[in-house]
């Protein structure tokens, strides 16, 4: 049983830093993925996760596999993509979803194009499904950053966050506080989305960003229990994710984002708050 | 002083007029009706005077300058019932103007709450997720938020629509209440009757004004036969109007 569950962290260095790593994306992550889900744009992190791309593929395409300037690279293209389709949202006609969408399929066309000027399958396997047994001293520190980051702005935001989801209209009748704080959340999923880019690569970036809020839906009844269960559904994936792809030889990234996969499906079917099981054989009425 | 002043106000959208050249004065304490046909501006004039939308022309002068002390009830507020928020939470957003951003709720605060849910008849009701309240129970909430908010200024756009009997009497006391407070309340309201027991004065509205003053003198058949004449749709080919210079 150690030899399944505990030796693998102790035996091996990698191991150790792998599950820091994602406890770390956890931590910041999941929060960011629960306000983006009770906005309904659960799957802007998706697309803004392939908006990523071109920025990290120009870092690529300079400096080769180098940490600053890929992180930086995909930090300004996803702030561009984010802010611009944000900016166009707020002050046009147009839905955040559909410009969203029009910004994201330019800079994925572009970062395709990037890519393919210079590049060899590994890295390019390293892009797309990231290496999160491979994280070192310095991406460590700016996985952990991230997260700390992410923690304090959204203790800073969470009101103006949490009433601009409830009744936007309302907050506008109140505050100025609405935009800026809209902005500076955007920006926290660029922020978190590159931390996930680095652990788990381009397509699954928002793995445990997204599976571990959705999935806490089902367990919780307010947005702080949302968040708390949203990060301990994120860290246990990372662990098991990681204990199983050790035992069973799998990939690591995808091990991880299939755990919390099954977590989702768990919850969908016996959840407590609106899962299969209790909302279509209910437990006996109460009197009033 | 919180008496309202509309200079030659026009109000709409993609230029085209949805209230035309409106002029008159709100005063402090007034409890304001505002009637008329379907695409008369009543929404619009009620967003203006919220400063959700802003003038095409003309000018709308709210003597204290606070917008914050302005209360907006919109027809259909933009609330995401599934979000989980108990109705506590809520109804202490009300609180925004003292809470701001961080401030946490003094003990003053929550008995302000609590005494809100109590006049609105949701005593028992703080802990309960949004989503599980009936149509005329959020709208309760609504009104304890207002209760909350303390605004001198009150606007509120057709708060009694779809609403059981009972809940619209008990809300209608309300806002009485507000008026015995010499608070200012503006109301675009359909059903005649509540407009001629409870509000004082009228604005008949069909894009101009058709008549604003003592409610009996404004709800005369021949200026509500007037104000149905009113075209509701937007010319495309409409000309520049000649008063907007």
């Amino acid at each position: 049983m150690y030899d399944l569950l505990i030796g693998p962290f102790v035996e091996f260095e990698f191991m150790r830093r792998a599950l820091v790593g994602t406890v770390a994306l956890s931590l910041g992550g999941a929060p960011v993925g629960v306000f983006l889900m009770l906005r309904r744009m659960s799957l802007m992190g998706d697309a803004m996760a392939h908006a990523i791309l071109p920025g990290a593929a120009m870092g690529y395409l300079l400096f080769g596999l180098a940490l600053v300037p890929m992180t930086l690279g995909g930090i300004a293209a996803g702030f561009a993509v984010a802010l611009t389709a944000g900016l166009v949202a707020r002050f046009t006609a147009l839905k955040e979803d559909a410009s969203l969408a029009a910004f994201y399929l330019i800079s994925l066309a572009l970062g395709v194009i990037v890519i393919s000027m210079r590049g060899s399958n590994v890295d390019l396997f390293r892009v797309l499904f990231g290496s999160v047994l491979a994280l070192d001293d310095p991406t460590l520190l700016l996985l952990a950053g991230i997260a700390t980051v992410t923690l304090v702005a959204l203790a800073v935001l969470w009101r103006p966050l949490v009433l601009d989801c409830v009744d936007p209209g309302f907050l506008r009748s109140v505050s100025r506080a609405g935009a800026p704080a809209h902005l500076v959340f955007l920006a926290l999923v660029v922020l978190n989305l590159v931390a996930g880019f680095h652990a788990l690569g381009t397509l699954l970036a928002v793995g445990l960003m997204m599976l571990p809020a959705i999935a806490a839906r089902f367990w919780a009844r307010d947005v702080t229990a949302l968040a708390a269960t949203a990060v301990l559904i994120g860290v246990v994936s990372g662990y098991a994710g990681l204990m199983l792809s050790y035992n069973m030889s799998t990939p690591s990234g995808p091990s991880i984002v299939l755990v919390a996969g099954v977590i989702y499906l768990v919850s969908l079917v016996f959840g407590p708050r609106g899962g299969l099981v209790p909302t279509y054989w209910p437990a006996r009425h109460r009197e009033a | 002083m919180s008496s309202v002043r509309i200079r030659n106000l026009t109000l709409g959208y993609d230029r085209h007029p949805a209230v035309h050249h409106l002029d008159g004065t709100i005063e402090e304490g007034a409890m304001l009706a505002v009637v008329g046909p379907n695409g008369a501006g009543k929404s619009t004039l009620l967003k203006g005077l919220a400063g959700a939308i802003s003038p095409l022309s003309g000018a709308i002068e709210i003597a204290r300058a606070d917008r914050h002390a302005v209360a907006y009830l919109p027809q259909a507020a933009e609330i995401d019932r599934s979000f989980p928020i108990t109705v506590m939470e809520l109804v202490a957003m009300g609180l925004w103007k003292r809470t701001g951003l961080f401030g946490g709720l003094s003990k003053a605060d929550r008995a302000a709450v609590d005494h809100a849910l109590a006049a609105v008849g949701l005593t028992g009701f703080e802990r309960r997720p949004i989503g599980t309240l009936s149509g005329g129970q959020l709208q309760r909430m609504l009104f304890a938020r207002l209760l909350v908010q303390d605004a001198r200024l009150i606007l509120l756009d057709e708060p009694f629509t779809a609403i059981d009997a009972k809940t619209c009497a008990d809300l209608l006391d309300l806002v009485r209440r507000w008026n015995a407070e010499k608070r200012t309340v503006v109301a675009v309201l359909h059903d005649m009757e509540t407009v001629r027991q409870a509000f004082p004065q009228s604005l008949l509205l069909a894009r101009r004004s058709i008549a604003w003053g003592p409610t009996d003198e404004v709800l005369t058949p021949e200026n509500l036969l007037a104000a149905r004449r009113m075209t509701e749709a937007f010319d495309d080919h409409a000309d520049i109007c000649a008063a907007a210079a």
